[in-house]
């Protein structure tokens, strides 16, 4: 709420003239400095939503095994629903060839610089893809704990992967993406054996410390072990399309 | 790393609003949770726009709590009720990116 006069703050702008000296006018706006990318990614979720095509925006650390995780999903559900994928790094195809690999469409953004994907990126990326041949869109954000959740894609839900090499007090480092996201899965289960300083419990409690109240999963995508809560989690998003 | 760019897009929209008119002073409300550090903001503005002033406020954290209806103010370790300790917490302010005002030089109208 803007606490100048009560308005919900929707994004439009708003323009009051009003004089501060004799020689300087002082606008009030109240728009977001993001507003372009909002409204763009406002248009390729209104384009998703045509096509009732559920997206995905996965992120985490680079090397968390988002791809791993993407590829063990095709495995399982590739039957079931007609997947699509677009990739996000800054250099390479690597990642969209193993996608392509399984099967399924994938489109790779390289940003050259960019440290995250924009909608500006992923509208481009969907005029790419026949939505029509869609049912699921993953899109496989930059390799970023700090930017990506600031920049809103059109994408229905939020998932962050966090590995058990990384640290359970990740949640508390990096409050913002953890509060953007809708599920936080632990991967990388199979290498927990060899860590002794990971405790989901302890990466529960720092979530909940931010007051995110998304659910947490353990799994690992290389030994297809804990995948089934995942799947579950998918295709109740996918029935609610 | 991307302050600059978003620096760029800030001053399409101050331009929008500007026309013709110099821009005196640029007010922003960046809040903790936004993702952007006004400290970088800043200085990116001085590369993106020298010569206009540039005014960020900062707006502190507060929650309000669903389990207890309390209002309290929070902090980045802690986003969790102030007064109960309950985590299931609404953000009431401390995640703004807001363009504030922009104050132009061009005579007051009567």
């Amino acid at each position: 709420m803007c606490d100048a006069c009560g308005c919900a703050i929707t994004g439009t702008v708003t323009i009051d003239a009003r004089p501060v000296a004799a020689s300087h006018t002082d606008h009030a706006v109240l728009t977001r400095l993001l507003a372009d990318n909002d409204a763009t990614a406002a248009h390729n979720r209104a384009h998703l939503d045509d096509h009732r095509v559920l997206a995905i925006n996965l992120m985490s650390a680079p090397g968390s095994g988002k791809t791993a995780l993407l590829e063990a999903t095709i495995d399982l559900l590739g039957g079931e629903f007609r997947i699509g994928v677009i990739e996000g790094d800054l250099e390479t195809e690597n990642d969209a060839v193993r996608i392509r690999a399984k099967g399924v469409p994938a489109v790779q953004i390289t940003t050259g610089t960019a440290c995250h994907l924009d909608a500006h990126m992923v509208h481009e990326a969907l005029h790419e893809l026949d939505l029509d041949a869609l049912d699921i869109l993953f899109i496989e954000n930059v390799g970023n704990l700090v930017c990506p959740a600031a920049f809103a894609l059109g994408q229905h839900r939020n998932v962050t992967l966090l590995s058990v090499t990384e640290g359970d007090d990740k949640p508390a480092k990096y409050p913002v993406i953890f509060r953007a996201s809708d599920l936080v899965l632990i991967s990388k289960a199979d290498l927990a054996p060899f860590i002794d300083d990971f405790d989901p419990t302890r990466a529960e409690a720092a979530l909940r410390q931010i007051a995110c109240p998304a659910a947490l999963m353990t799994l690992s995508a290389k030994r297809k072990t804990g995948l089934t809560p995942w799947l579950d989690w998918i295709r109740n998003e996918a029935a609610a399309r | 790393m991307h302050e600059l760019s978003i620096c760029r897009g800030l001053l399409r929209q101050v331009q929008a609003i500007a026309g013709r008119a110099p821009v005196h002073r640029v007010t922003l409300r960046v809040g903790p949770l936004s993702g952007v550090d006004p400290g970088l903001l800043g200085r990116a503005w001085e590369v993106a726009a020298p010569g206009s002033a540039l005014v960020i406020e900062a707006p502190p954290l507060r929650v309000r709590c669903r389990a207890c209806g309390a209002e309290t103010a929070a902090t980045m370790d802690r986003l969790t009720c102030g007064a109960c300790g309950d985590w299931h917490t609404d953000l009431l302010s401390g995640d703004e990116l807001l363009l504030v005002a922009v104050e132009l030089e061009e005579p007051a109208h009567v």
